[in-house]
């Protein structure tokens, strides 16, 4: 263990000298010594992964940028911090690459500041040569069904928000105390928020969960979760990793239904690995009698988690005194089509699940900013083409703002690649012009103070991280969060 | 061979038993593939060449044992967004490609990363994750290419675009 320790601090440290030398892929460029000041003003708009490998990429090639990280939150590393889940910290690690890229010196990083309100879209652009925004998805989408708002009814969003200790969810105090709960949608946020629900205690008190919620997950009745999709399983948005978390889960049982697979075998034949191989395990789970161990503990789990295909949400049922979820109504569907792009067509039929927790796992939606941007309704996204904000030049985006809600932090790492690519093409092409000097942070700095905004540093989070470490360590976690922004301030400015 | 399918199925069941008494932890890379080298005697230098994603050969020289993620990163070599989980499977940023003869020499791959190859962009045939392959003596000169998927998707937009 200390033989990795020491291995990963020399590698931490050899990679912080490195990147400060002048080192660039992109052969126009020129070379800046170290005393000349940064040429070109770079606003980045949001901390999570979309921003830092924006930051990271433009750092690396160009040696006269330097980038702002803006942040809402007092504290960064977006979804890495409040999406991922718990029991996943290897997905994590980026935190220390993001890390690196912070403690750069053409780099600052602002919390705890709100583009759109704290500092207009306006004032960032007359600051600086480029804005690139990579604020994400904080919205989730609804179901668009009665019923939606009673109480025991939540967006996966939240939900995640919640056990991840995100401020804004910290008093949501869902209810557990039913026995089944329905999740709706069948990507890796249901499976996450399923796996949470139903995983052993003995594992979960040792991951970043907060106390508040794996008390709350300790004592709930839950014995049975469905996951619920509108189309079948070859249209499943999971991914085979966490499929295979829930199979070998301790202490459950899957439960699939072998008729929603049958024909299912002959598909498989021309389809794409990846697909092929979740549908295969799908199939194995359906259609096999579990053998060894799994039999074992299939026969001794108090605990069981099914996928429903071919079903979708048209009333949420309340409790006789209208004010909880009592269950929830289904509309049968089949598909038109195969693959990737079969539509659910309805059938007439009908069913109903009785349940005590609802969770909304259909998708996060992105939120317009600032009426200076464009945004697109429909779609949830900025309008641009390769990361190149449509009609507003100087104007960028990265991430689930520009694509979609969907993907894994590579899926963010690649796009924001991208972008950055597309910034660099623009400054070497004098698209951006950066002959006259912009004053960048500086200009905002007195903005700030008179709006009584105090932003926080790096540094500031730092002193949040090691309580967070401190506290967690108390407890034989790996950090216990801070739930409350107060609390972040007065801490990040002691 | 019976005896490196018999050690993956043991690795593989002690892999599920310590995440399931102590949570997931980075899988070691020398237990997965090759003999761990002895630590008494010099370990052979190995030349490994890399095309990274703009096309540019980087030839750099390894020691056997390393993984092809330590190499990249502890050289610091010119390939983007390298190994963001850091060797754990979480990931499939070190995605990388071999020819046909050296992939099939390499043995077989895990369910845990075929898994997480399964996501990767510009998935092949001979796709293998770098965290997961440990430099061997035979490998020497070889050629190992990092997915340009996101690349040529780029430059058939903008040929469209003309």
């Amino acid at each position: 263990m200390s033989a990795y320790c020491s291995r990963w601090t020399l590698r931490f440290l050899n990679r912080l000298c490195v990147s400060g030398l002048a080192k660039t892929n992109n052969k126009h460029v020129q070379h800046f010594s170290s005393q000349t000041s940064p040429s070109v003003q770079v606003c980045i708009v949001g901390s999570g992964p979309a921003g830092f490998y924006t930051a990271q990429h433009l750092l690396k090639s160009h040696k006269g940028i330097h980038v702002d990280i803006f942040e809402k939150l007092p504290v960064p590393f977006g979804l890495v911090r409040f999406g991922v889940a718990p029991d996943h910290p290897e997905v994590k690690n980026v935190i220390n690459t993001f890390t690196q890229t912070a403690h750069l010196e053409r780099c600052e990083f602002f919390g705890n500041v709100t583009i759109g309100s704290d500092i207009t879209m306006e004032e960032l652009k007359m600051a600086y040569h480029a804005v690139i925004l990579c604020y994400g998805a904080e919205g989730s989408r609804s179901l668009g069904v009665p019923g939606e708002k009673l109480s025991g009814v939540y967006s996966a969003k939240d939900f995640v928000g919640w056990y991840n200790g995100l401020p804004a969810n910290k008093d949501l105090n869902p209810d557990l105390s039913s026995d089944a709960v329905v999740i709706l949608g069948q990507g890796n946020v249901a499976l996450d928020v399923a796996r949470i629900l139903l995983s052993p205690v003995e594992l979960l008190k040792k991951t970043d969960i907060t106390q508040a919620s794996l008390d709350s997950v300790a004592a709930c009745k839950i014995k049975r979760v469905v996951i619920v999709g509108r189309r079948g399983p070859l249209q499943v948005a999971c991914t085979i990793k966490e499929l295979r978390e829930m199979v070998n889960l301790p202490g459950t049982k899957p439960v699939l239904d072998r008729r929603d697979f049958e024909g299912i075998k002959d598909a498989l034949k021309d389809i794409a690995r990846p697909r092929k191989r979740l549908t295969e395990l799908l199939m194995k789970v359906a259609m096999e009698e579990p053998s060894g161990r799994d039999a074992e503990r299939w026969a001794a789990a108090s605990r069981e988690w099914s996928l429903r295909f071919l079903r979708s949400p048209i009333k949420i049922l309340p409790t006789a005194d209208g004010k909880k979820v009592a269950g929830i109504r289904f509309a049968v569907t089949t598909l038109e089509g195969s693959g990737e792009n079969a539509k659910a067509v309805l059938t007439g039929q009908e069913e109903e699940v009785s349940c005590g927790l609802i969770v909304n796992s259909i998708g996060y939606k992105s939120l317009p900013i600032d009426d200076g941007v464009p945004f697109d309704e429909t779609q949830g996204v900025i309008p641009n083409d390769m990361g190149r904000v449509c009609q507003t030049p100087g104007l960028y985006c990265s991430g689930w703002v520009k694509r979609g809600p969907t993907g894994v932090i590579a899926t963010t790492m690649n796009d924001s690649f991208e972008t950055a690519r597309c910034v660099l093409e623009d400054i070497d092409s004098r698209v951006l012009d950066c002959s006259m000097a912009k004053p960048g942070h500086h200009a905002l700095r007195g903005l700030l103070e008179k709006r009584g905004v105090t932003p926080v540093s790096f540094s500031g989070w730092e002193k949040i991280d090691a309580l967070e470490v401190t506290r967690g360590d108390e407890i034989g976690k790996p950090r216990e969060k801070l739930l409350d922004v107060q609390e972040m301030l007065q801490l990040a400015r002691a | 061979m019976a005896q490196n399918i018999a050690r993956t199925a043991g690795l593989r069941a002690y892999l599920y038993l310590r995440v399931a008494l102590r949570g997931p932890t980075r899988i070691p890379c020398r237990a997965l593939m090759c003999t761990a080298p002895d630590d008494r005697k010099v370990r052979e230098k190995v030349t490994i060449h890399f095309i990274n994603q703009d096309g540019e050969k980087i030839t750099t020289s390894a020691s056997e044992g390393e993984t092809l993620l330590d190499i990249v990163l502890n050289k610091n070599l010119d390939i983007n967004g390298f190994g963001a989980c850091e060797g754990t499977l979480a990931c499939s940023t070190c995605h990388l490609i071999f020819d046909e003869d050296v992939f099939k020499k390499m043995g077989p791959v895990l369910d845990e990363e075929m898994d997480m190859l399964d996501l990767s962009y510009g998935l092949t045939d001979t796709s293998r994750l770098g965290c997961q392959i440990c430099v061997q003596k035979w490998m020497d000169g070889i050629v190992i290419r990092v997915p340009q998927e996101m690349n040529d998707m780029r430059r058939k937009k903008e040929s469209a675009r003309k």
